[in-house]
């Protein structure tokens, strides 16, 4: 592969890697983790199993891909063309990954707005009250008109998840500063702010888990709370699996930093940004969140 | 090649023509222009676009056609320059935008006038249940389940050896007809109990989807009286293509004996209340009479029904439990439970289970020889037939506990099961 | 007409295809996972197909005689997942992998082992999905729109169902933003956007659709399972929510989607059109800008298919509206092809055939269209075999018309050898008439009152029935020929000239055929006389 980098003689010619077998290995890993999903949810004994070695393969995979992706870019296999076809594909992904949150969204705006009022008779549903829910009223948060999952609390919005709005802000500031720093050229102080951006993802985990927990054992807030569970759980939820995901990307890229694999002289440093980027999405959902799952 | 294109363009535009309306005694080619005004009208609707795409058709494949045919290489044609005029896109931009509204407009006024819903003279509310549709008649006490007819459901069978076409109204019959009297606007409140069905009488109305939850409203005004056929329009499941619809108009006066027959009551007090929307009655509570059984015989015919073969009783969800079970002090015997219990299996369970018990494997029905659950633990089998699982429907709302009990001592000690275990309503009673 | 460009092709240094098996399982070659598409396309295409038959056997009298009504919806239900997902979408993106990278000068796609990553998970999600046949409980019943309650319903099929789709919707996304970055990033200098051959432009927009309505269906699924699963109450009133608002989540990914199955159809077509004519598209800019427009529209039309669920009359009045207007620029596309034609030199050679009979066929499909987005019409057409007819001419002499004309038209560039001409027409006469004599019926027994998705159908019926089911087969063994002559093509023939067709303009036409296996080291130059556009006026 660094055969082909020096060979790159002409700037325009693009890097096309050789052939290679991650990404069908990577596909065999998806295969084996959903079969054993499946199998799990079949109440297959196995199946628990087969997902754990499924999902470890997933981990060996990615790692093993990125590692070569980035021997190929410590190769100098990547110029400014390729780090644009980087760019674009993060952006494109970071847009699909906002048309997945997209879908959630709109089921809360779909719960609250149109069926619940609808379930309570509103609009031409006044025989749907009538006949099937007589007596349920339109409130939110509800756990609809069988109180599925049965009465519950909410979790306020002016304690930990205001506390975790800061934190992540704050985060996505400190991130900022090192990359200033990077560019810079001063180490140290990136490092360090790297490390207080990893503390404070780690940070935000903690409160949700901490919450959940108070969710699950004092409020009798479940994914089983109706419409309102189901929401709150399936956003804040697939939020925090981001969360997680991009803390464990800053703290690889920390690492990397702390390698140097990343000269303040060389402006490709993209791996660093995309993290950014990742990072400052997952801040802009848990903004979504914050306003529309809690505070509203 | 050339008499080749040809052929195709007329084979194309032949059914074309037919559609037009003149070919329509022969074979049912055609939307039905039904009985009642909003059909009628969506009708014209359906002629209307029809026929301005066929216009616009003529205008494009003609043009297309007499360049196939004038402007071919192998005739010598020499290609024109031009590619681009803004002027003609202009105008092919703003011409169908015209024609659209045209369309749009007569478009609108029909789907506002049939979402109005409000002033009418009855009420039904239909319930779809797999597979089957329930008829609560609001302002007269009136209920009833409507099943694939019997005749039909023999012949449905797969290889059955029935001719279908030797059964009158194949798949288009039902062993209890919806009455409704001619002239009234009659509206329908649309409830489903599991999935998602559909109701569609195409000469009457178009369709409304009954979703489980909520509930729709459509009506419809019949102009004429007799018998419309239609059926279970959205897909929800094995038995989608066996839950017909039939309706028969009647005369106010027939509408009337019909009702009292049923044992209901015409007053006209609460159906005026309805039609406003402040009646306040519950699914649960509308008291109904359990004499809703139709033996076959000479007087069903006259009423529209088919010959109805089982028992339809009314099972009250919402009701307190163990109220009306008939069984006397000491239970029903055996043999009532075996003839009753074989009769619901037949007609209920059969579909998916088999006549013989044997099931289905493949389609994940499993038998009832020997099933560790008809054979075993009879806390389980009750819950499994009242509540369903899986694929399995519950049964707790559409049959009554005298039906529970028979069927499940029929699965007892039919197929070999020979368990010997005896089951009376109150067993289910108590289950509940 | 030169045969210019002379390319080494031979450095030392370059990585050729690895011998054996492996080559296809390590490929990032463009031009090779074009190829795996494109077989993986057709086997599917065969195996939808004949999902298909055993509907059409069914239904071809009344009464019950071969299957199990659950098998039957079944059937129903896999071969239009296993046509959409399997044999329309993959024989699309095989196509802009053959092609894209040719037609903008471009050494392969900008992210080739994604390339490859997005092809392989394909056989494996269909192997997922195709082994819920085998599952308690049986395969998928609930349709191709897996409408709660009924799909929550299911056996054992329904994670291995939402689990297939969500590999489907990964390796669509991943090579939607490969063809995305690839138009965006590799074009030769001097290939403007507005320079870019049509199959380009439509792929960027079809690839922009598919990104943003993926991951929606994806959620739409994720929601399933956890109601089913995980005691969620998105789809149940009881517990605030509705099932109809799964089909709101479905549709908004559903609509773009059938789009997506037709844009790069119009591009395909947009391209062989003026070649048979000999005379340039006509209002290249207007068909850019049309893509454009259709595309924005198939995001507000979404509830045209849910009319009948019962929504507030103001939402009917304004997705009637929106659907409509789309009449407006898809006219506008057809009255281009036509003036396309208009004064041409046309000559009819396999490719030119399919892009007629799609013109014709495609337009009969767009009225049926039409039609259904009236709501007061719709309320009788909804689902009734009025909608089957609709959807049918849109998707097979739609869509897979025109990937058979793509087929058939670069096939020659791919081999390096002319495809047997005569068995070509051959095919192509069949298909057509069969394929009208199977779903030209099924808009009269639609009008008629059949339903849809139903194994068994009241005796009036039976006649438009047995024709529909006469023609299907007749479409079905018809496609036989195809595989010959594509087999027969690779195996040999008359050797073709680079430009292959007379009058063909472009630079994937400036290289040899068959195609060198890395088409252009460094990026070309793009002259005047290989722009297929109208801009080479303007520059
Ligand atoms: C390739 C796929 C494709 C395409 C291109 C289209 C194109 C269109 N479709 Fe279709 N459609 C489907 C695939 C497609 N459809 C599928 C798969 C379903 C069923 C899904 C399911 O339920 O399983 C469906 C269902 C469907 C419905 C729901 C029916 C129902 O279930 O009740 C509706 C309703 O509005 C509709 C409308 C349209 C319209 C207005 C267009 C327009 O884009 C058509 C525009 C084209 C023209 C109009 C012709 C050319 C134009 C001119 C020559 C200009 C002048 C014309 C006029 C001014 C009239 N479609
Ligand atoms: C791109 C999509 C696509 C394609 C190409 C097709 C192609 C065909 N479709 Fe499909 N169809 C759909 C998409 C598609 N369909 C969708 C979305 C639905 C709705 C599903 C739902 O309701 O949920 C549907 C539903 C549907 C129905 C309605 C079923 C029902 O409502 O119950 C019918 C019935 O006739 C049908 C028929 C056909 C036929 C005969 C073909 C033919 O064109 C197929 C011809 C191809 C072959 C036959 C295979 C190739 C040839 C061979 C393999 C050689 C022969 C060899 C042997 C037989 C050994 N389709
Ligand atoms: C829609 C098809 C269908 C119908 C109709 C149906 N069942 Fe079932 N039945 C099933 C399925 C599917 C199962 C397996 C459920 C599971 O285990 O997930 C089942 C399971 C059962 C079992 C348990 C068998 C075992 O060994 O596990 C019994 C008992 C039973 N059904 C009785 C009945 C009776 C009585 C009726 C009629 C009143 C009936 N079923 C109607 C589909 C059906
Ligand atoms: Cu009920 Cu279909
Ligand atoms: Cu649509």
């Amino acid at each position: 592969m660094a055969s082909e980098a020096t060979l790159n003689t002409k700037d325009q010619k693009y890097f096309v890697p050789e052939p290679s077998a991650w990404p069908f290995m990577m596909t065999i890993s998806m295969f084996v983790f959903m079969i054993g999903f499946a199998s799990w949810l079949n109440d297959a004994e196995i199946g628990k199993y087969i997902f754990g070695i499924g999902l470890v393969m997933i981990l060996a995979m990615s790692f093993i891909w990125f590692r070569g992706v980035v021997n190929e870019s410590l190769g100098g296999s990547y110029r400014v063309w390729e780090d644009k076809t980087f760019r674009w594909s993060m952006s494109w992904f970071i847009f699909s990954e906002v048309m997945f949150f997209a879908a959630f969204f709109g089921a809360l705006y779909y719960a609250r707005v149109l069926s619940v009022p609808w379930l309570s008779g509103e609009g031409s549903e006044f025989s749907t009250n009538e006949y099937l829910w007589k007596g349920f009223e339109a409130a939110w948060p509800t756990n609809g008109p069988e109180s599925v999952g049965g009465e519950f609390q909410t979790i306020p919005a002016w304690g930990v998840p205001f506390l975790n709005t800061i934190i992540l802000v704050v985060s996505g500031i400190t991130f900022e500063i090192a990359h200033h720093m990077l560019k810079e050229g001063k180490r140290g102080v990136c490092l360090a702010f790297m490390g207080l951006t990893v503390a404070l993802g780690c940070l935000f985990l903690f409160f949700q888990a901490e919450e959940y927990i108070l969710a699950y054992q004092q409020l009798n807030l479940t994914l089983g709370s109706g419409i309102y569970g189901s929401t709150f759980f399936m956003l804040t939820g697939f939020h925090g699996a981001h969360v997680t995901l991009g803390t464990l990307m800053l703290a690889i890229i920390t690492l990397r930093i702390a390698k140097g694999h990343f000269k303040p002289t060389d402006d490709s440093h993209f791996a660093f940004e995309s993290v950014g980027w990742y990072w400052h999405f997952v801040d802009v959902v848990w903004i979504g969140l914050f306003v529309f799952v809690y505070v509203v | 090649m050339k008499s080749l294109l040809r052929n195709t363009v007329l084979a194309m535009a032949a059914p074309l023509l037919l559609a037009t309306g003149q070919a329509r005694a022969a074979l049912e080619l055609n939307m039905p222009r039904g009985v009642t005004e909003i059909t009628r009208e969506v009708y014209g609707l359906h002629m209307l676009i029809f026929w301005i795409c066929v216009a616009i058709g003529v205008v494009v494949f003609g043009a297309m056609i007499w360049s196939l045919i004038y402007h071919r290489h192998s005739k010598g044609a020499k290609p024109a320059q031009f590619h681009e005029s803004t002027t003609v896109e202009i105008a092919w931009t703003l011409v169908p935008f015209l024609i659209l509204i045209g369309m749009a407009i007569p478009a609108a006024g029909t789907l506002i006038k049939i979402e109005d819903a409000s002033d009418a003279d009855m009420s039904i509310k239909v319930t779809g249940y797999q597979w089957m549709w329930e008829y609560e008649y609001l302002d007269h006490d009136v209920q009833f389940f409507s099943r694939l007819d019997e005749a039909t459901n023999q012949a449905r069978q797969l290889k059955s050896g029935i001719d279908p076409t030797s059964v009158d109204n194949y798949l288009r019959d039902v062993d209890k007809y919806v009455v409704v009297p001619v002239d009234q606007k009659v509206r329908l409140l649309l409830a489903s109990n599991d999935v998602i069905h559909a109701w569609w009488v195409p000469e009457l109305s178009g369709k409304k989807d009954a979703i489980p939850g909520f509930i729709n409203e459509m009506w419809f005004k019949a102009e004429k009286t007799g018998i419309y056929r239609g059926q279970c329009a959205e897909l929800c499941g094995r038995g989608h293509g066996y839950m017909p619809i039939v309706v028969k108009v009647v005369t106010e006066s027939e509408f009337e004996a019909w009702v009292n027959e049923q044992g209901g009551s015409m007053t006209t007090d609460a159906a005026e209340q309805a039609a406003s929307g402040t009646q306040v009655a519950s699914a649960g509570t509308t008291a109904t009479d359990a004499a809703v059984d139709a033996p076959a015989d000479s007087a069903a015919a006259d009423e529209g029904e088919g010959q109805s073969s089982e028992p339809v009783q009314v099972a009250d969800a919402g009701d307190a439990p163990a109220d009306g079970t008939s069984e006397g002090a000491a239970g029903l015997s055996m043999d009532d439970l075996m003839a009753q219990g074989k009769k619901v299996y037949d007609g209920q369970c059969a579909a998916c289970h088999q006549v013989d018990g044997s099931g289905m494997a493949a389609a994940g029905f499993p038998a009832m020889k020997g099933s560790p659950v008809a054979t075993g633990d009879l806390a389980e089998h009750i819950d499994q037939i009242l509540n369903g699982k899986g694929a399995m429907p519950p049964y707790k709302d559409t049959l009554s506990d005298e039906e529970i009990a028979a069927v499940i001592t029929y699965e007892r000690n039919a197929f070999g099961n020979e368990t010997g275990d005896i089951i009376q309503p109150a067993d289910i009673a108590d289950a509940r | 007409m030169s045969e210019a460009h002379a390319h080494d092709h031979h450095d030392d240094h370059h990585h050729g295809p690895e011998p054996g098996i492996m080559r296809w399982i390590k490929t990032t070659n463009h031009k090779d996972l074009g190829t795996l598409y494109m077989w993986f396309s057709f086997t599917m295409f065969m195996i939808g197909g004949m999902m298909a038959l055993v509907i059409r056997a069914e239904l071809f009298q009344p009464g019950l005689q071969f299957v199990d009504p659950g098998f039957f919806n079944s059937m129903t239900t896999m071969h239009a997942l296993v046509m959409i997902f399997g044999g329309v979408m993959p024989g699309f993106v095989g196509l802009a992998n053959w092609m894209v990278p040719m037609m903008i000068g471009a050494s392969d796609l900008a992210l080739p082992r994604i390339n490859n990553w997005g092809f392989w998970i394909l056989p494996f999600a269909f192997t997922l999905l195709l082994s819920t046949l085998f599952v308690d409980g049986g395969a998928p019943a609930a349709g191709w729109t897996m409408y709660p309650p009924l799909v929550l319903q299911s056996g054992d099929s329904l994670p291995l169902l939402i689990f297939a789709v969500h590999m489907m919707g990964v390796s669509s996304i991943t090579g939607a933003i490969n063809i995305v970055v690839t138009i965006l990033n590799m074009r030769a200098p001097g290939m403007t956007l507005l320079k870019m051959p049509l199959f380009v432009w439509t792929w960027l927009i079809t690839a922009y659709l598919l990104i943003a309505v993926m991951p929606v269906l994806a959620g739409a699924v994720t929601m399933l399972l956890t109601d089913r699963y995980f005691g969620t109450s998105f789809f149940s009133a009881a517990g605030g929510g509705d099932p109809v608002m799964f089909q709101h989540i479905f549709w908004f990914f559903g609509h773009p989607e059938v789009y997506i199955m037709i844009l790069p159809a119009f591009g395909i077509i947009s391209m062989i059109i003026p070649v048979f004519a000999r005379k340039t598209l006509f209002g290249y800019d207007s068909m850019v800008y049309a893509t454009a427009s259709i595309a924005f529209l198939s995001f507000i039309v979404w509830a045209h298919h849910m009319f009948t669920v019962g929504m507030p009359v103001a939402a009917e009045l304004f997705f009637m509206f929106a659907t409509m207007l789309i009449a407006v620029p898809t006219g506008v596309k057809v009255f281009n092809w036509v003036a396309t034609m208009w004064k041409g030199s046309m000559s009819f050679e396999t490719p030119m055939l399919f892009a007629l009979a799609f013109v014709f066929l495609f337009t009969i499909g767009g009225f049926s269209g039409l039609m259904l987005a009236i709501v007061p019409a719709d309320f009788q057409y909804h689902d009734s075999y009025f909608v089957v007819a609709h959807f049918h001419y849109v998707l097979v002499p739609g869509a897979v018309f025109s990937i058979m004309a793509g087929v058939y038209f670069w096939l020659p560039k791919w081999t390096g050898h002319m495809y047997d001409e005569k068995l070509g027409k051959l095919h192509f006469w069949l298909s057509t008439i069969f394929v009208n004599v199977t779903f030209f019926p099924q808009h009269f027994s639609g009008l008629a009152g059949m339903p849809r998705r139903i194994p068994d159908y009241a005796t009036q019926f039976a006649e438009f029935n047995m024709i529909s089911s006469i023609g299907a087969f007749g479409f079905g063994f018809s496609q036989l020929i195809l595989l010959f002559v594509v087999i027969k093509c690779i195996r040999g023939g008359q050797p073709a000239t680079g430009r292959v067709w007379e009058g063909a303009r472009g630079l994937e036409w400036s290289i040899p055929s068959p195609a060198p296996y890395h088409s252009f080291e460094t990026p070309p130059d793009v002259p005047d006389s290989e722009v297929t556009s109208a801009q080479e006026q303007h520059a």
